[in-house]
């Protein structure tokens, strides 16, 4: 044994003791660090062990993944032939199988356009940001057609593409719509207030299926004898406006946390309404209130599968149309556990952002 | 709008003028709305009168003609739509009071989950939650209910338990109680026994309060309020005799069943919901600062009562508004019955009657001054929960 | 801000001004330049969207037949499907013009729901079907059963009415569409299914073996199935009316899809196939359509027999007998009033 001996700041570091490190320790503190740890880690342990190897066995290893009729598929397996061979369909509805390209090419403008709005750091953002605000149109104009595009009826549309479109439809008109909203609400103006409190709470107190029930079979009492426009259209409408009382209400909340002295302050120096809530106001307010924002539109997008209710076709609605087919009787789950898939990949995905966001955002005025 | 230029105009100087401007744009608002409402009642109105229609309710006193499975009141096809009405609105009452209770639970739990130390129960409870939040519910109850009747048997292959309660794809059979003459004197002893919990809490706080003695609270009610009834209930020889379901013919007859639509109903709604309620918990411990739990054990409280008497309490405050609104949310979205044809109020006055009658706009009013009505109520009463908790300002 | 509260009164004043005017019906389908015919969202060989989107059966034909007599073109048609629960409301409100849904026509619809039916295309009644396994050969063994059903349909008040008449008791399973009602009693959650003999032959062909399924032979009710328009436009109900009159008429007077058209083009022997075709008379205008109007409906997809022929006959997977609707002097009941 020799004895080393260093000059003053000189020593190296030294491993970290022995029983604050490795797998050992690791499972010792966060899984068994006491008596009933430990049994809640057995129990966890005895679930996950009863549920993930069937699971696991049904979905991927006994699974069928080609095939044209449900007697194709394993009997113990997810018969996933079915999603395989109807793929088209969830994707695109009814669309044109030739002129789904359109659908595609809508799709990639609505990733650039998104990207231009989400991701600060994308070169040229000025021009793409353009872009992004007469991407709606674009959208719009590819996906019905008309201008030198061959038409095509909105009765087509289905599938997931029809989730998109109500869901970015919804997205891009509520948040406007719900400030609006919002700024009404805490208004000095009486008959202006106590519409949007009427609105608001007479849209957040009713369910989303009666409205839109409502739109697309009792629409046409409301409106001058013989008009009519799109089923497609007045479900647009009907989710944005939904949404945007849903929004009025985050805002609201993100408005109220801002102490009344900012305002106060805007005035002092000179700021009209407009323009305070311009810069001052709503900035401030919009932060706080992304996760709400966020989770709203997360909610929106969920509820567009209550469309189904009223015979549009969106993935789950051609999933159920699909499972009363003779050749595919009775394969429920796996049609849904595709659409969950689905919906959890976007969902998910949203949610992931609203935190980046909220971490970005964070000037640190937060404790 | 922009810096006044010219004030010679008196209709720009009164648009300049703060009041003035705020009575005109309200003039403006007013006639606007006023319009709109006019307008569309006019259509309605004139669209009605086209086909000869008028609006009228007196159709709900018309016979139904139709059967309702789940019926929790006397109903058979010769009652009234509003008959109906009453049996759909007591079907969504239950599903979404029965969701609520359970999504509260699980949700409570999921929260606690989600901070506990630990790793694989935290993991679990996010990974449930994330799967949960993230896809529709709607999707939930249809995944359920096809997994209720294709997974489960039928009725001659049920799951026996006991021979008295059975499980298969028609629902959950159970033995129903029939109350026999003396039953009144149980019931008496329970709301004896509960009027006893009251007045004992009342009294143990008092005593806590003046001389800093605890009572064993929780114990002792929860004798009086299931303990005393047994007693009784066994002095009187039993006074319920059970209806045992058995199988006839194609199904179980006799007892209660709880049918699959509402099981997978109450689930997918119980489980969705409570995976936000879960977050809310969380986000409502957190928000308590650590130096409250520093706080308390500096003087000298135990560690669970920490938990009790501290960090719930303040944490309840930041809970309760948005736990309101996911009672709002579960409650309306027990409208999505409709999908697997559990028989709430919009499939029963807002479904069949409206279109056996083609009252449907009497209909579609009824169905959403129903929702609003059960809006108002829960959020009501959680505003007074809340204002209860509320810190008292001094 | 003020220029768009300015347009905004004036869209509100105009609606205000907006009166009380009776829309009709056939001068809204000609300025719209197609027909709004309210379908099922899918039964077999009554309309249902083939893998192009294409709508096909019998329903679909006589919304076809429609367009062409009033349009001049079958093909002109916007295809509104609709549950047995929206259908009236749709209807009412004016989301489509006709309805062609296989549709009972009953007294509380025609009076209170405030419909006019037109001539009964179809007859119909309601029947069971069982598991083949149960081994169940009459109705009447029912008692205790559950039962999947459509719900907002004839079916669901019939089943209570036969059911309460017998003293059975049974489980009502109400689902929006047929095709959820079946999915159901296929998963075993109900034990029988039920819905028109003509909707049980269409699903049980359906089936990958439909030996393992059993019709019952009871039927429980009459359903004469028919279109229908809103009430209050008497000139577009005799529109709906006569077409479907004259496509039981082409039928029996020998005019089919084939030779419609050339009929039409000049007058021949038979004075009631001239009146029918329009080479002589003035029917059409009577209507307030062309003379041709009856040629063309029958030149889209055929005189009656042919479409039922195509769609629900015995060579289709329906297999559906002529019986009831059969013509007159054929053994059937379909007797349509002469066009003269």
């Amino acid at each position: 044994m020799t004895k080393e001996t260093y000059a003053p700041g000189t020593h190296p570091s030294l491993p970290p003791p022995k029983n604050t490190v490795g797998v050992i320790y690791w499972l010792k503190e966060n899984l068994f660090s006491s008596a009933t740890n430990s049994i809640v880690t057995l129990v966890s342990i005895y679930l996950l062990y009863l549920a993930l190897p069937s699971a696991i066995n049904w979905l991927f290893i006994d699974a069928t993944y080609v095939g044209t009729t449900r007697k194709d598929c394993a009997p113990g397996g997810a018969c996933l032939a079915f999603i395989v061979e109807r793929f088209n369909l969830f994707v695109y509805g009814f669309y044109p199988a030739e002129l789904r390209w359109r659908v595609n090419l809508a799709t990639l403008l609505l990733v650039v356009a998104g990207a231009a709005v989400l991701w600060d750091k994308i070169p040229a953002r000025k021009q793409m940001l353009k872009f992004a605000m007469v991407y709606p149109f674009i959208g719009a104009w590819l996906l019905t057609g008309g201008f030198g595009l061959e038409p095509v009826s909105t009765h087509l549309f289905g599938g997931l593409m029809l989730t998109l479109i109500i869901g970015v439809t919804g997205i891009v008109f509520s948040l406007p719509l719900g400030i609006l909203l919002a700024l009404g609400r805490q208004s000095d103006l009486p008959i202006i207030k106590y519409f949007c409190v009427g609105f608001i709470e007479f849209i957040r107190g009713v369910p989303l299926i009666t409205l839109l029930f409502v739109a697309s079979t009792m629409l046409s009492y409301f409106l001058p004898p013989g008009t009519t426009f799109d089923l497609l259209m007045r479900v647009l409408i009907m989710v944005t406006l939904f949404a945007s009382a849903y929004m009025a209400e985050v805002i609201r909340g993100g408005l109220q946390a801002l102490p009344k002295g900012q305002l106060e302050a805007a005035e002092s120096l000179g700021l009209n309404y407009g323009q305070a809530m311009r810069f001052i106001i709503l900035p401030q307010a919009l932060k706080i209130s992304i996760p709400g924002i966020v989770n709203t539109f997360i909610g929106l997008y969920k509820d567009s599968t209550l469309v189904i209710v009223i015979g549009l076709l969106d993935p789950l609605g051609i999933g159920r149309a699909s499972v009363a087919d003779s050749a595919w009787l009775g394969l429920s789950t796996e049609v849904y556990l595709f659409v969950a898939v689905f919906f959890f990949i976007s969902c998910f995905g949203m949610a992931r952002y609203s935190l980046y966001l909220e971490n970005k955002l964070n000037t640190g005025h937060k404790r | 709008m922009s810096t006044p230029t010219s004030n010679t105009n008196p209709l720009l100087r009164a648009w300049y003028d703060k009041e003035t401007r705020s009575i005109i744009v309200q003039i403006i608002a007013a006639a606007l709305i006023l319009a709109f409402f006019s307008f569309i009642i006019n259509n309605a109105v004139v669209n009605l009168s086209n086909i000869g229609k008028d609006i009228n309710f007196s159709f709900l006193w018309d016979d139904a003609s139709y059967d309702i499975n789940q019926h929790l009141i006397e109903y058979s096809s010769t009652s009234s739509h509003f008959r109906a009405m009453i049996v759909g609105l007591i079907n969504t009452l239950l599903v979404a009071v029965a969701g609520i209770v359970l999504a509260t639970i699980l949700g409570f739990l999921l929260g606690v989950m989600r901070l506990s130390s630990n790793w694989l129960t935290q993991k679990i409870a996010y990974v449930y939650i994330e799967y949960m939040r993230n896809v529709p519910v709607l999707l939930h109850i249809l995944l359920l209910h096809g997994l209720i009747i294709t997974s489960l048997p039928r009725p001659k292959g049920s799951y026996n338990f006991g021979d008295t309660f059975f499980l298969n794809n028609r629902g959950f059979q159970m033995p129903s109680p029939e109350f026999q003459s003396l039953f009144w004197v149980v019931s008496g002893s329970v709301v004896g026994g509960l009027a006893f919990a009251w007045w004992f809490s009342r009294h143990a706080q008092k005593v806590q309060d003046t001389t800093g003695k605890a009572y064993p609270v929780a114990l002792i009610n929860i004798a009086a309020i299931v303990l005393l009834p047994l007693v009784v209930y066994f002095i009187l020889g039993s006074p319920i005799e059970w209806d045992v379901p058995a199988l006839k013919g194609f199904n179980f007859k006799g007892g209660m069943v709880i049918r699959p639509e509402f099981i997978a109903l109450w689930l997918a709604l119980s489980l969705y919901t409570a995976a936000f309620i879960g977050e809310i918990v969380r986000a409502g411990i957190v928000a308590i600062d650590h130096g409250q739990t520093e706080a308390a054990q500096a003087l000298g409280i135990s560690n669970s009562r920490v938990l009790n008497l501290v960090v719930i309490p303040q944490a309840l405050r930041v809970i309760i508004p948005p736990l309101t609104s996911q009672y709002l949310n579960l409650a309306k979205n027990s409208s999505l019955a409709l999908a697997i044809g559990y028989m709430d109020v919009v499939a029963t006055i807002g479904g069949i009657s409206l279109n056996q009658t083609g009252r449907e706009m009497e209909c579609m009013l009824i169905v959403m001054g129903i929702y609003l009505a059960i809006s108002l109520i829960i959020s009501s009463g959680m505003n007074w929960y809340n204002n209860r908790m509320q810190l008292v300002e001094r | 801000m003020k220029l768009i509260n300015k347009v905004l009164t004036g869209m509100a004043l105009t609606a205000m001004t907006a009166t009380a005017a009776q829309a009709s019906t056939l001068e809204d389908v000609r300025a719209a330049g197609e027909l709004k015919c309210i379908v099922t969202t899918g039964l077999a060989g009554f309309a249902a969207p083939d893998a192009n989107g294409r709508w096909e059966g019998f329903d679909a034909d006589f919304c076809r037949a429609v367009a062409a007599a009033v349009l001049g073109d079958g093909d002109k048609v916007k295809f509104v499907p609709s549950t047995g629960k929206t259908r009236f409301t749709m209807l009412s409100s004016g989301e489509g013009d006709i309805l062609f849904r296989n549709t009972t026509e009953t007294l509380s619809r025609d009076v209170d729901l405030k419909l006019s039916f037109l001539p009964v295309n179809f007859y119909d009644g309601q029947g069971f079907m069982v598991p083949a396994a149960l081994g169940v050969t009459s109705a009447m063994e029912l008692d205790g059963a559950s039962v999947c059903i459509q719900t907002g349909t004839t079916t669901e008040l019939n089943l209570a009415d036969y059911f309460r008449a017998n003293g059975m008791s049974y489980e009502p399973v109400p689902m929006e569409t047929n095709e959820e009602a079946f999915t159901n009693y296929v998963a075993g959650r109900c034990d029988v299914y039920t819905t028109d003999a003509s909707g049980l032959a269409s699903t049980r062909a359906k089936t990958d073996d439909p030996t393992q399924h059993v019709v019952l032979p009871e039927i429980i009710s009459k359903e004469p199935l028919g279109g229908a328009v809103r009430h209050g436009d008497d000139q577009w109900h005799d529109i709906g009316k006569w077409v479907v009159n004259a496509l039981i008429n082409a039928e029996e007077m020998g005019v089919t899809q084939a030779n419609a058209m050339n009929l039409a083009a000049n007058v021949g022997k038979n004075p009631g196939i001239n009146r029918l075709v329009g080479s002589s008379g003035s029917m059409g205008a009577m209507l307030g359509l062309d003379a041709k109007w009856a040629a063309r409906a029958v030149a889209q997809g055929g005189n009656y027999g042919e479409i039922y022929e195509r769609n629900v006959g015995p060579n289709t997977p329906l297999e559906i007998a002529r019986g009831l609707n059969n013509l007159w002097n054929n053994g059937g009941v379909l007797y349509a009033a002469p066009i003269r």
